[in-house]
């Protein structure tokens, strides 16, 4: 799940892992940008670098949580791979974790992805995948395909030997039909340009691309055609309205008509933002993408909203396995 | 009741010629960047020697300064109003360009060749996540240094926790100072002085076992590349720190850009106190998209009452009701009588309808009637099901609502009386009083959230200044936009000195 800052896709990545763990199946939310927001979301204290659950979906399924740390990854990484247990601290001590995963950023993301794939992959003693699903809190639209394609760039860069080992079965995992990378958006300018942007470059790197999810949707009250009609030529007959409805006086310098410049002040703004949104779902529609809605949360989105975005999500289609 | 905090001045602090640097920082969609050419055009406007530095502007705010290309140097802005003697340009940041540049710069032309050609640093430079911080601090030192503007407007990239730039300059000499990289270069000298190698048994078992890890090809292609920077390690370290402290200095100002979410406030909380550990001077807080009201004195709660009394007065005209105004006929006629009698506003809308376009049919006059109740979707739909209930439901329903409702309905009543028989669409005015009324009572449920969340700021952080930045409907792409920002900003203050 990706999208641009502001957009609320850890919110949605939240939303979609309670959808897909709906009727006992087991899913895993996973963030990678140290930010603690599924905790927040949860409303539970900060996840350590550890799976846990989480939540319990409607019909008896768990969405488990994890925050991935880059460091913590590295060491796993080497303890599995290497047996490095020692060795590793010993690296530690010396700063090579701290330069592998700050100072070299892009080792940073393969340990980030490194980790997510294993967890894809991960099966129980009876052979069975450990998760149904894993959703992944992306980073944001703007560096979504370097970080999902950084693997790439470090099989390139490390041409044969463990690590292209690595970063060649994570890209497999990433270009696989089983990925799909989800797109959140609002219906603004830019964050429409960031997906349409992301998207032509998540295709041309031959990741996967999922659905466009568009978040925060308010109702269209009225369009500027009922603005105008309003405003040219109505005034009086609202004055009356508004009069009529219990708010002071219609005639000239009455509270009713002292309403009328800024209510219509205010509908002008939103017949705006209606013919704005307009076009920008008409360019969204071009993508060509599978689309989803969810509304908007007037007093932001709690535990309970978080279900209501879930089980909006599952009668829209999206979160049905 | 609202918490005060003191006011951020932005006229004073953008015309003071002590401020040389303006860094604008916050989390990401907060409108850091519109924020940043909003200053740099008023600056400019107002006679400074502007420079705004933008890392990844949308394209058409890029445009709306000219911006057509990455070429990362400074382009003058086309259509800025000189008359007070300044002017402004604009860069976008080209990262892999400006660590070429500083490659180039610090090393003879052999080991620059070297050092651009290996694999390690083409990927590093192209822009793994990290490189961007580093390099827009790098460039604010590099257009510090050529001292052709006297105010230098920063935006910073959209980070990960909106501080990496930061920590950035830090962690670059924290890396330098290491051990490891002394590891990492230790085989590339060894070829050089055979005596070393006797002392480091240890360091080699090491780099035996970054070898297995890495791949002795990789390995190798990270050690030439940490052994070519080697040469200007210092210089790197050297500027990392002197704009760590151009960040401190007197000349430099913080703003902290958010919008009132929770989230970005949260962030700007966070990045609040982070400056200050850091000893960073912080101007104060700009928060954008700040929703208000004309109408400030309508409650939420009013307005949406009112444009449910308004939905009840158009229902009858509802597509979706006709079969059941029509079965409400008989029992809703006698509780519509009823009603009036109770509230005297109830009955006056059915008498200008039916003297105004409502001629047609009964069902009509009866129907408007019975929406004049409060509850009267309810009513009708209990209609449906059987005589007498309405009566009590809307009796039921109206007397909650009396309390707020009738006092105000009297005098507007008798006006509307008299106005309606003259009006051409009294039920489209109604439908769109309504639509208004609810727009409103969504703005003042907005501004009452926003209000909150700021004020959870204002308590943790009293004496931080802060501008609010009133909401546009649309995204800003010209500079008439960014003037229109920049007066926001300066609280409504026209550009001129």
């Amino acid at each position: 799940m990706t999208g641009k800052g502001g957009t609320g896709k850890t919110t949605v990545a939240a939303a979609l892992a309670l959808a897909l763990a709906a009727e006992g199946r087991r899913t895993l939310l996973a963030e990678v940008e140290g930010r603690q927001g599924i905790a927040q979301l949860f409303e539970t204290e900060a996840l350590p670098y550890e799976e846990r659950k989480i939540a319990v979906a409607p019909g008896g399924g768990e969405v488990h949580a994890l925050a991935i740390d880059a460091e913590q990854a590295l060491l796993d990484y080497l303890d599995m791979f290497y047996k490095l247990g020692r060795a590793g601290r010993a690296l530690k001590k010396l700063g090579a974790i701290d330069f592998a995963t700050t100072v070299a950023p892009g080792l940073r993301d393969v340990l980030l992805t490194g980790k997510v794939c294993e967890a894809v992959r991960r099966k129980d003693r009876a052979g069975w995948r450990s998760y149904d699903a894993v959703v992944l809190d992306a980073p944001p639209t703007g560096r979504i395909t370097r970080f999902l394609n950084v693997n790439d760039e470090v099989a390139g860069l490390a041409r044969f030997g463990p690590i292209h080992n690595q970063a060649q079965a994570v890209m497999r995992v990433m270009k696989s039909p089983e990925t799909a990378v989800h797109l959140v958006t609002l219906l603004e300018e830019m964050p429409v340009q960031e997906t349409m942007d992301g998207v032509e470059e998540l295709r041309a790197a031959g990741l996967p691309t999922g659905a466009v999810i568009i978040n925060m949707v308010r109702p269209v009250v009225m369009d500027g055609a009922a603005v105008a009609s309003a405003r040219d030529g109505q005034r009086t007959a609202i004055a009356k309205a508004l009069s009529q409805a219990g708010l002071g006086g219609a005639r000239r310098g009455g509270l009713a008509e002292r309403l009328v410049d800024p209510l219509l002040a205010q509908a002008h703004e939103h017949a705006e933002r209606v013919a704005l949104e307009r076009a920008q779902r008409e360019e969204l529609g071009s993508l060509g993408l599978p689309a989803y809605e969810l509304e908007l949360m007037g007093d932001g989105v709690d535990l309970g909203g978080l279900y209501r975005l879930a089980e909006n999500l599952r009668k829209q289609g999206l979160g049905v396995a | 009741m609202s918490l005060e905090s003191p006011v951020l001045d932005i006229d004073p602090l953008i015309d003071d010629p002590k401020t040389r640097i303006v860094v604008c920082c916050g989390s990401g969609g907060v409108g850091k960047t519109t924020t940043a050419a909003a200053l740099g055009v008023r600056a400019a406007e107002r006679g400074r020697k502007a420079v705004v530095l933008t890392i990844d502007p949308a394209r058409r705010l890029a445009q709306s300064m000219g911006l057509t290309e990455l070429d990362n140097t400074p382009r003058k802005v086309a259509g800025i109003d000189e008359s007070a003697g300044g002017e402004l340009h604009a860069m976008m940041l080209d990262m892999k360009r400006t660590f070429d540049e500083v490659v180039l710069q610090h090393t003879d032309q052999e080991r620059a060749r070297a050092i651009l050609d290996n694999p390690f640093y083409q990927s590093l430079s192209a822009g793994f996540a990290g490189t961007q911080e580093y390099m827009a601090m790098e460039k604010l030192g590099q257009l510090r240094a050529l001292d052709a503007w006297d105010l230098i407007i920063v935006d910073t990239p959209p980070s990960r926790s909106a501080l990496d730039f930061l920590d950035a300059p830090k962690r670059l000499g924290s890396f330098l100072d290491g051990r490891f990289i002394r590891l990492l270069m230790a085989p590339a000298k060894v070829g050089g002085r055979a005596g070393v190698k006797f002392l480091n048994v240890g360091m080699s078992m090491m780099t035996g076992t970054l070898s297995k890890v890495m791949g002795a090809h990789l390995l190798r292609d990270v050690q030439t590349f940490v052994a070519a920077m080697d040469s200007m390690f210092g210089g790197f370290r050297s500027r990392a720190d002197a704009t760590y402290k151009l960040l401190q200095a007197n000349g430099t100002a913080f703003l902290v850009v958010a919008a009132p979410e929770r989230d970005a406030l949260r962030e700007a909380s966070y990045f609040v106190e982070r400056l200050a550990a850091e000893d960073m001077p912080l101007a104060g807080l700009v928060l954008n998209r700040v929703h208000g009201s004309g109408a400030a004195q309508l409650t939420a709660e009013r307005a949406l009452a009112a444009a449910e009394a308004l939905d009840d007065l158009s229902e009858p005209e509802d597509p979706d009701y006709p079969d059941d105004a029509d079965d409400a006929d008989d029992p809703d006629t006698a509780d519509a009588a009823g009603t009036a009698d109770a509230d005297p506003v109830a009955g006056n809308p059915s008498t200008p309808r039916l003297t105004g376009e409502f001629d047609e049919s009964a069902e009509n006059l009866q129907s408007v009637g019975i929406v004049d109740q409060p509850g009267g979707k309810a009513g009708l739909r209990t209609a449906d099901g059987g005589e007498g209930t309405p009566s009590t439901d809307s009796a039921d329903t109206s007397s909650p609502e009396s309390p707020t409702g009738s006092p105000a309905f009297p005098a507007p009543a008798q006006e509307g009386d008299a106005g309606r028989s003259t009006n051409p669409d009294p039920l489209d005015a109604d439908r769109l009083a309504a639509g208004m009324l609810r727009l409103h009572a969504e703005r003042m449920q907005l501004v009452a959230r926003e209000r909150r969340t700021r004020d959870r700021f204002v308590s943790v952080h009293p004496d931080v200044p802060m501008v609010d930045v009133a909401a546009l409907p649309g995204d800003v792409h010209d500079l008439e936009g960014l003037r229109a920002i920049g007066e926001r900003l300066a609280q409504g203050q026209p550009t001129a000195a």
